[in-house]
């Protein structure tokens, strides 16, 4: 049953050939046997899903079914879940205990979706590996000596080990994109603005977006139909009309002209650049037309994304201060000395690191040499994207420069890790919505394949995707698992 | 940035840093310096600089009461509580 997709499992719960409670249980006993190899779950919340599932049930029984009823679900650890831990993988968070539900939670409960767990991350989602998590490294599925990437590295790897069909994630410089690619599923980023982040613990306002991981693009188009939309407690969210995605991906594909950045594929790892041309050659012989363009802006990403990124947590996280919620030290002498304490104690290295840059990124005398800079690198960076999408529909690249590197060899080099997100963080800074699906392997570890599309184009993304994988079956491949 | 940088910002940013953390610190921060500095290899001077994607305006909403007074439903989070106010250390002597 966990080699199902979520397509495939609608349809068995709707005809009733399993039921929900059968199903999560299915779900938690295979977390509780292979997990521990991979410790792709901060926690599990069995009492209640069993209690979720048994809703869902007792309505599918008496003929009211919702469009997600009963499909097992992982939250990341981001998503404030009502009467749930939420830890946003920090010991800052290890006790909170949400009051509220996110608006991706809330819509996802209201499909009839089953949360099974929360899933490991890299602290407060800072990190392309998920080492810095509090609760631990999450290890590759395809190899546990590996990373997963991350920030979202537990909802990837959780998907990739078939632990759960499908899972959450947020993406701020490539935190579902990257580790969808080191894992071997699917990711989607959205647009900026296509879904809410409230309730979604802010790391860079201007840059987060919620979005999905599945194993499949039909999946991962039916849930992102139903995360997406307006929402009145998120100013910054858009009132463009939701397409039916999944119905969108599904019709019959057209020709489509594809840019590929020549930019993308200068010094790329010779086995990375084999298999991305390989992909084209599939696409180009099923009706793709491709294009070369230049985004010879989009290698300063980095840089101006190391400036807004930090910038933007310095003065989010300073809501982090011992007082009101979240962890206080001890025996503190005065009001400064819990702050200093409470955050010390609280916040891991890379959290620290990142806070002191954006802390001097925005300090008197520096503002105009870095965060506005990087605001102005951010527009150059934009309209070099809106430029290239007056002559092609989609942009193709691979996702990361490489496959999941070895648990430990960057978590010392902070400037190598930052540079695993060289082609997903333009994205972010241009707001552009953005997916990864699998494309091969370079040995035994997965690599991926990233579609861009201009603002709101996600159907498009999707149905390439879709076609892609109508002709391919990378997606199909699996690990295999100690415990399975 | 020197080390006199290091100990302003850290106080700046309520974060405790101890001597002997000061070197690595500033080592990593000079390297991410480093990296930034970067953005000085294009002239933008006359580029307007971006502060949202979608180039949006902020909304204003109406001005309606809406969710409801949630204190002690916050403060289950925190055992450091006395009759809905947060204890903290003594402030004015």
């Amino acid at each position: 049953m966990h080699n199902k997709t979520v397509s495939e499992l609608k349809k068995y719960l709707e005809e009733k050939k399993i039921s929900s409670v059968e199903l999560t249980k299915h779900f938690v006993d295979r977390i509780k046997t292979i997990d521990s190899h991979l410790n792709s779950f901060i926690s599990l919340t069995e009492e209640y899903a069993i209690t979720q599932a048994k809703k869902i049930d007792l309505e599918i029984s008496k003929g009211k079914i919702r469009p997600l009823a009963g499909i097992p679900l992982a939250q990341k650890d981001i998503f404030c879940t009502k009467g749930l831990k939420t830890t946003c993988g920090s010991k800052m968070l290890e006790n909170f205990i949400s009051p509220y539900n996110a608006t991706v939670v809330e819509k996802l409960n209201d499909a009839g979706m089953v949360i099974i767990g929360k899933t490991n991350m890299d602290e407060f989602a800072m990190g392309s590996s998920n080492e810095t998590s509090y609760f631990g490294d999450v290890k590759n599925p395809w190899d546990t000596e590996y990373v997963p990437g991350g920030s979202s590295g537990g909802s990837a790897a959780s998907v990739a080990a078939r632990l759960i069909p499908c899972s959450t994630g947020t993406d701020t410089g490539g935190s579902i994109r990257q580790p969808a690619s080191l894992t071997g599923v699917c990711g989607i980023k959205p647009t900026y603005g296509r879904v809410s982040r409230y309730g979604m613990i802010a790391f860079a306002s201007s840059l987060d977006q919620a979005g999905i991981f599945t194993r499949t693009a039909e999946d991962c188009a039916i849930l992102l139909t139903h995360i997406s939309g307006y929402d009145p407690k998120d100013s910054t969210s858009s009132r463009k009309e939701v397409p039916d995605y999944e119905k969108e991906c599904k019709q019959k594909f057209t020709s489509m002209t594809i840019g590929i950045p020549v930019e993308f594929l200068d010094g790329l790892d010779d086995t990375v650049k084999e298999v991305f041309e390989e992909s084209i050659k599939v696409l180009e012989k099923n009706g793709c037309k491709f294009k070369k363009i230049s985004l010879k802006s989009s290698k300063l990403g980095v840089s101006a994304y190391q400036v807004v990124a930090p910038a933007e947590c310095s003065s989010n996280l300073s809501r982090f201060d011992g007082v009101r919620f979240g962890h206080r030290a001890d025996n503190t002498k005065n009001i400064d000395d819990l702050y200093k304490k409470s955050r010390s104690e609280g916040f891991g290295q890379e959290v620290k690191r990142r806070i002191l840059i954006g802390t001097y990124a925005l300090s008197a005398g520096y503002y105009d040499a870095y965060y506005l800079k990087a605001q102005k690198i951010r527009k150059v960076i934009s309209n070099e994207f809106a430029e290239a999408f007056k002559e092609v529909d989609l942009i193709l690249g691979p996702t990361a420069p490489d496959c999941a590197f070895k648990i430990g060899e960057k978590s010392n080099d902070p400037i190598a890790m930052y540079l695993s997100d060289v082609f997903t963080v333009s994205t972010n800074l241009a707001g552009l919505p953005a997916m990864s699906l699998p494309m091969g392997f370079k040995n035994h570890l997965p690599l991926g394949l990233q579609i861009i599309g201009n603002h709101f184009d996600e159907a498009k993304i999707l149905s390439l995707a879709h076609h892609y994988q109508q002709i391919t079956d990378w997606h199909t491949k699996k690990p295999k698992l100690s415990g399975d | 940035m020197n080390k006199e940088t290091i100990i302003k910002i850290s106080d700046l940013a309520k974060i405790d840093i101890k001597d002997d953390q000061i070197d690595d610190i500033l080592t990593s921060l000079e390297k991410i310096l480093n990296l930034v500095d970067e953005m000085n290899s294009v002239n933008t001077d006359n580029v307007t600089p971006m502060s949202h994607p979608l180039n949006l305006k902020q909304e204003l909403r109406k001005d309606i009461v809406g969710a409801s007074d949630e204190r002690e439903l916050f403060q289950k989070n925190n055992k450091h509580i006395d009759n809905g106010y947060y204890i903290v250390p003594k402030i004015i002597d």
